[in-house]
């Protein structure tokens, strides 16, 4: 019986040190092959068309070559990105793991921390449970995930899908907000990269669950 | 006709339309990244797998682009129309967009020009402009979309291909109406018949109600609100009602074949 119940401990202690599980670890890496196809590809079928003068990409950070060969990437990657996507917002509300990690999200948590975070105070011991900046930020660049899927989709489809395309305030509205989502989603990168290199552990949780 | 082009010219930058022309153009370094490190053919080399099983990042990118004109014919609502704007909306200067200068466009004597309907049609004919202004127009003003990603809304008037389709005797069961137009590389491009069938489709004689002016297309453009701007032909002088792809002047370097909005 003691054995058995050491064995059950062992076994509690073992799933209990999983930080992120499987499936999170196959998402997310499908994610970021996803984003960084749909980000370059993006920014050269941007260049045919700048929203912003002053802004055009260079070839060295641009997929496709051409407009042409953007397209059929962008197109492409698409569908890993909304279906990928969509099995992680399914699967991260039937396991709770939103529900577990990401709420509630208090503005004064999110304060307190974020001075903390500036200060240099802010621990990443325990990486089963995130900070409330983390927190606001995971939860924030999945709803901005949503809206850059949502908002892609009503530039593709401006005839077919013309009230999702109107809900964003119509096409040439809907391009601003696609590409000011995927600035956000750039600027979460950028962070999100640099934290995961200052604190290798997280990184090591991503690759191999703990 | 001087008179128009002095109409349309203000407002185009001219070393901007060229810019733009050079933009779009297609050249062999566009298509490095079909050669370049986008190719895993060179990797079943270097492994040594048999080079005719080699896996190319452009066959894939094209088998998925067959793919979308597949997923994009399945929710083509041929009932949904395109939105429809006032007069006041429409942008002026209406852009010129082509991948050669204004200058470069085709010039066309409208008392010369024939427009020839064969293939799959009862009646097989060369049709004079004079013919074709008889038929009943409608106007539209609608958002062209281009490929890369601008958009102006226009005034359109002229005969829906529906119509003329009927009109013909076009068996509507075939899979594409595929267009030819004057310009120096001979531009075409196919439509499907769902889309060619949609309301909105037009044969097109008029830009804000004037002829159509050199710049949009003259004598005839094809304005379908429900494509990109480069399945809107200009300068069309026939169409064959066929059940074979026969490619088209962009969608044979890479763009999305179907490109409906």
């Amino acid at each position: 019986m003691s054995s058995l119940a050491a064995s059950d401990e062992r076994a509690v202690q073992a799933t209990a040190r999983v930080i992120q599980p499987a499936w999170v670890r196959t998402v997310h890496w499908i994610n970021a092959v996803a984003m960084i196809l749909m980000i370059m590809s993006g920014w050269q079928i941007y260049n045919a068309s700048p929203l912003f003068s002053f802004l055009k990409f260079s070839k060295s950070i641009t997929l496709g070559d051409w407009l042409g060969g953007a397209l059929l990437w962008h197109f492409a990657a698409m569908w890993l990105l909304m279906v990928n996507g969509l099995v992680y917002l399914a699967l991260g509300l039937a396991t709770g793991r939103f529900r577990k990690k990401l709420l509630p999200i208090t503005p004064a948590g999110v304060i307190s921390d974020a001075k903390a975070a500036l200060t240099g105070h802010l621990s990443h011991d325990d990486l089963t449970r995130y900070n409330y900046v983390q927190k606001l930020l995971y939860a924030g660049i999945i709803a901005v995930g949503v809206v850059i899927v949502l908002s892609g989709l009503s530039i593709w489809k401006p005839v077919q899908l013309q009230w999702l395309t109107a809900l964003f305030g119509g096409y040439d509205v809907a391009r601003y907000i696609h590409f000011f989502c995927t600035s956000a989603i750039v600027a979460f990168l950028i962070v999100h990269v640099a934290l995961a290199v200052l604190v290798p552990k997280s990184l090591r949780a991503m690759i191999i669950g703990r | 006709m001087g008179r128009l082009r002095s109409l349309l010219i203000p407002g185009v930058d001219k070393k901007l339309l060229v810019r733009d022309a050079v933009k779009v153009m297609p050249d062999l370094a566009r298509r490095r990244f079909i050669a370049g490190g986008a190719s895993l053919g060179a990797l079943t080399l270097l492994t040594g797998c048999d080079v005719s099983d080699s896996f190319s990042a452009e066959d894939m990118l094209k088998k998925v682009s067959k793919f979308n004109d597949a997923v994009q014919a399945l929710i083509f609502n041929p009932d949904a129309l395109a939105p429809t704007f006032p007069e006041s909306a429409i942008t002026k200067p209406f852009p010129f967009n082509a991948y050669y200068d204004l200058d470069d466009a085709p010039t066309i004597d409208g008392k010369e020009w024939k427009f020839e309907v064969r293939g799959l049609v009862d009646n097989k004919k060369f049709w004079t402009l004079d013919e074709l202004y008889k038929l009943p127009q409608v106007k539209q003003v609608t958002r062209h979309i281009c490929v890369e990603g601008w958009s102006a809304i226009g005034s359109w008037t002229g005969t829906p291909l529906r119509d003329f389709l009927k009109l013909v005797g076009a068996d509507t069961r075939a899979k594409y109406c595929w267009f030819q137009c004057a310009d120096a590389e001979g531009y075409n491009s196919p439509l499907d018949m769902a889309t060619a069938l949609h309301p909105q489709t037009q044969m097109t004689f008029k830009f804000a109600d004037e002829i159509l002016p050199r710049a949009y297309g003259y004598p005839m453009k094809i304005r379908v609100p429900t494509k990109l701007g480069f399945k809107n032909p200009k300068y069309v002088i026939s169409m064959e009602v066929t059940n074979d792809y026969k490619g088209g002047y962009w969608e044979d370097q890479g763009y999305n074949s179907f490109s409906g909005s």
